[in-house]
């Protein structure tokens, strides 16, 4: 079977006036109809670039995808031209981003927003756009809908904003949805609407979704694949119980140790990582996380390891076998 | 707990904010309740955790317990002595012994000044320190939170996320304090470097016998870190207890969909989880509902419960609550 969405390759670069910025270092992975991936790493790791790659919104310059392919439903996007784009955008791939402030216009109402999409994507006319549009936010949960119709975003709160982010990224029935971090900025208590709206969606219209967070938590209950990205690269990947039951990369696993939870009690010390997430503008010849690595042999400080397999769909970059200590 | 276990005694706080409206005789047309009568102890040396939806009242209570704000009502009582009635010099000495870390290391320094500066900046205030000896404390003081001494003369900007917050933990703990509010001192900060800090915030509290207040988003870090755990929501708590006892039983409709909330990094977990999904937002301080605050959002809400304001009472063995139900 032909995945959905197949990325492979794909690198993107910054020319900066400190130099080249190394944000996205050849990443390849596949996504199924109706899946559920979860990326995962910390800030400045290449997720949302990477993303945006897909989406073909990286500001260029001082951006540029200098390799990859990014085939969807057997083409590249890649080689589209921007109006072949805009179909895609919105239509098949919808994207949600951290904050719903940039991505609304101030001055629309939030349902001429909405339905504006639906005239221009779907040639729906005035009125049934309008219409369409009220089912839309009652879909994503906005009380009153028709009475909220003529609100403006700066009326909404910040929980509702991200709704209405929502309804207008199902607004077209896309097929894939990427949500960059959606519920970083909003409260717990809101967060689980959140995640609880998109899996009731995602259930209800068979939509695949790409989850980017910072957050283990929230990939753990939500995805099926999880990829880890750290310095621009995947460095582990994995369903999503081989990840967290059993982790192999030592990135991954400091990762998960550090980690208190909410459903234990704690006692002892944090385990930590030590130093700091690479410079993307500097990086080392080796293996990126070789600087903060406990497990490190010489060969990780000149070669920097391609991902390979450690079980049936699960697969590291690391030159160490983190069960034994050695090199593999 | 007996009177000399309790570093800071909080007594019916409140903090209002007026709503004033008019651009030349400005009359005030409400107020922001955003701390509504607050009441707990803080014991020496523990960390006692401040949880809550944004926006509830957390920061404000955190600088109106440090007279950063004057209260509207209520006493803080510090080490026996009532702030709320101390004024100038003693109000200055008492100063030095109560602190606060903040969330933004990025903006909490000031960019143009030299670490040494700016971790000297208490000292200079208090006239602690001056000359050499102002050297050797901040070295000693950079050393104490694990960076070079020899950075003092850097800029901020030359920092990364997690060394700017040492350098204002260095700067709060150059006054000796007993005392320190940490404002969600690692929430800006990358997820490998968080443990890093809250380490660090441990072996200065075992070391110099410090008093934490801990005002934080991540309730699983908060289990981790504190001894007490207070839940707030819309300028009240609503629970207190030992943090073991508030998170494997909380009595709270409100503290029991919050903890509910939080993901697990581990999927056999979550799969199985049951969550409390809460309806809506935060109503506003400027009108909070009658009754108990939480009954607009409460699924096990009564007749009463839009009446009558729930009591806060020790349910036992120092578990405060305040709901009709429990
Ligand atoms: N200086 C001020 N003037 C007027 N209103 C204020 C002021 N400071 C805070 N408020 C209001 O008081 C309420 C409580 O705010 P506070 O900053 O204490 O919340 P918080 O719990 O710390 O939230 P967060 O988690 O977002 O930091 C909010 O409604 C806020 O808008
Ligand atoms: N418009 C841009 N110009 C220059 N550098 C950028 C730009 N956007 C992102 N970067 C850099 O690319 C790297 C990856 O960023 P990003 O994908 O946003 O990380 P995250 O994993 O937090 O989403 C970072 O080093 C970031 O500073
Ligand atoms: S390749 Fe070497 S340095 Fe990199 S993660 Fe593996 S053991 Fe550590
Ligand atoms: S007092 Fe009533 S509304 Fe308030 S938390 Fe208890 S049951 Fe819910
Ligand atoms: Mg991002
Ligand atoms: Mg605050």
């Amino acid at each position: 079977m032909t995945p959905l969405l197949e990325v492979r390759d794909l690198a993107t670069r910054f020319h900066t006036l400190d130099g080249t910025v190394y944000a996205v270092n050849g990443i390849s992975y596949t996504l199924e109809e109706g899946q559920t991936l979860g990326i995962v790493g910390e800030s400045g790791c290449g997720k949302s670039v990477s993303v945006l790659s897909v989406m073909r919104l990286i500001p260029e310059p001082p951006g540029k995808i200098v390799a990859g392919q990014v085939i969807y439903r057997g083409q590249d996007l890649l080689t589209l031209d921007e109006a072949q784009m805009r179909q895609i955008r919105g239509k098949e791939i919808a994207m949600v981003f951290q904050d719903p402030m940039t991505s609304l216009n101030p001055v629309l109402t939030i349902g001429r927003q909405i339905s504006e999409a639906l005239i221009a994507h779907m040639g729906m006319s005035q009125e049934q756009a309008r219409a369409r549009t009220v089912e839309l936010l009652e879909m994503v949960g906005i009380p009153q809908a028709a009475d909220r119709y003529r609100d403006y975003p700066h009326q909404f709160s910040g929980g509702m904003r991200q709704r209405v982010m929502i309804a207008m990224a199902l607004s077209c029935m896309p097929s894939i949805l990427i949500a960059d971090e959606p519920t970083t900025a909003l409260d717990v208590t809101i967060q689980a609407q959140i995640i609880d709206l998109v899996k009731a969606l995602r259930d209800r219209l068979g939509m695949a979704v790409i989850w980017i967070t910072h957050d283990l938590g929230i990939i753990a209950g939500l995805a099926e694949k999880v990829i880890v990205m750290y310095a621009g690269f995947i460095v582990e990947r994995g369903e999503v119980d081989d990840i967290y039951d059993d982790p192999r990369h030592p990135y991954t696993l400091a990762l998960l140790k550090s980690l208190p939870r909410v459903d234990r009690s704690s006692q002892e010390r944090l385990a930590t990582i030590p130093g700091l997430p690479p410079d993307l503008l500097d990086l080392p010849p080796g293996c990126p996380f070789a600087p903060r690595c406990i497990y490190r042999v010489e060969r990780c400080l000149q070669e920097n390891p391609q991902l390979k397999p450690v079980g049936l769909h699960h697969e590291i970059a690391c030159w160490v076998d983190v069960t034994t200590g050695r090199e593999q | 707990m007996s009177d000399d276990q309790v570093l800071v005694r909080v007594q019916g706080l409140k903090k209002h904010f007026p709503i004033t409206r008019g651009i030349i005789i400005q009359r005030q047309v409400g107020a922001v309740r955003a701390v509504d009568g607050i009441t707990f102890d803080i014991y020496r040396q523990e960390t006692l955790g401040l949880v809550g939806e944004s926006g509830c009242g957390k920061t404000t209570a955190g600088r109106t317990i440090l007279q950063l704000y004057r209260p509207t009502a209520g006493r803080v009582i510090f080490d026996g002595t009532d702030l709320t009635s101390l004024k100038g010099n003693a109000m200055r000495h008492m100063r030095q012994r109560m602190q606060m870390i903040f969330q933004d290391p990025y903006a909490s320094l000031n960019p143009r000044m030299t670490i040494s500066r700016i971790i000297s900046e208490p000292l200079r205030v208090h006239k602690l320190a001056s000359g050499p000896e102002q050297v050797e404390r901040v070295q000693e003081l950079l050393r104490l939170v694990r960076l070079n001494p020899r950075f003092i003369n850097r800029y901020p900007h030359e920092f990364s996320g997690g060394q700017r917050q040492r350098i204002g933990i260095a700067r709060a703990l150059a006054s000796n304090p007993d005392f320190i509010v940490c404002d969600e001192p690692i929430s800006a900060l990358d997820v490998s470097i968080q443990a890093q800090v809250v380490n660090l915030l441990e072996d200065l509290q075992d070391q110099l016998g410090l008093t934490y207040l801990f005002i934080a988003h991540d309730l699983s870090m908060v289990r981790h870190i504190c001894d007490r755990v207070a839940v707030m929501y819309l300028g009240l708590i609503v629970e207190l207890a030992a943090k073991d006892e508030l998170y494997d039983h909380p009595l709270h409709p409100y503290t029991q969909a919050l903890l509910s909330a939080v993901p697990v990094p581990d999927p056999k977990v979550e799969r199985k989880r049951r969550r409390i999904i809460l309806e809506g937002d935060v109503p506003s301080p400027v009108n909070p509902p009658s009754g108990c605050r939480f009954h607009t959002r409460c699924a096990r809400a009564q007749e009463l419960c839009s009446q009558q304001e729930p009591a806060w009472r020790d349910v036992g063995g120092g578990h405060f609550v305040a709901c009709h139900l429990v």
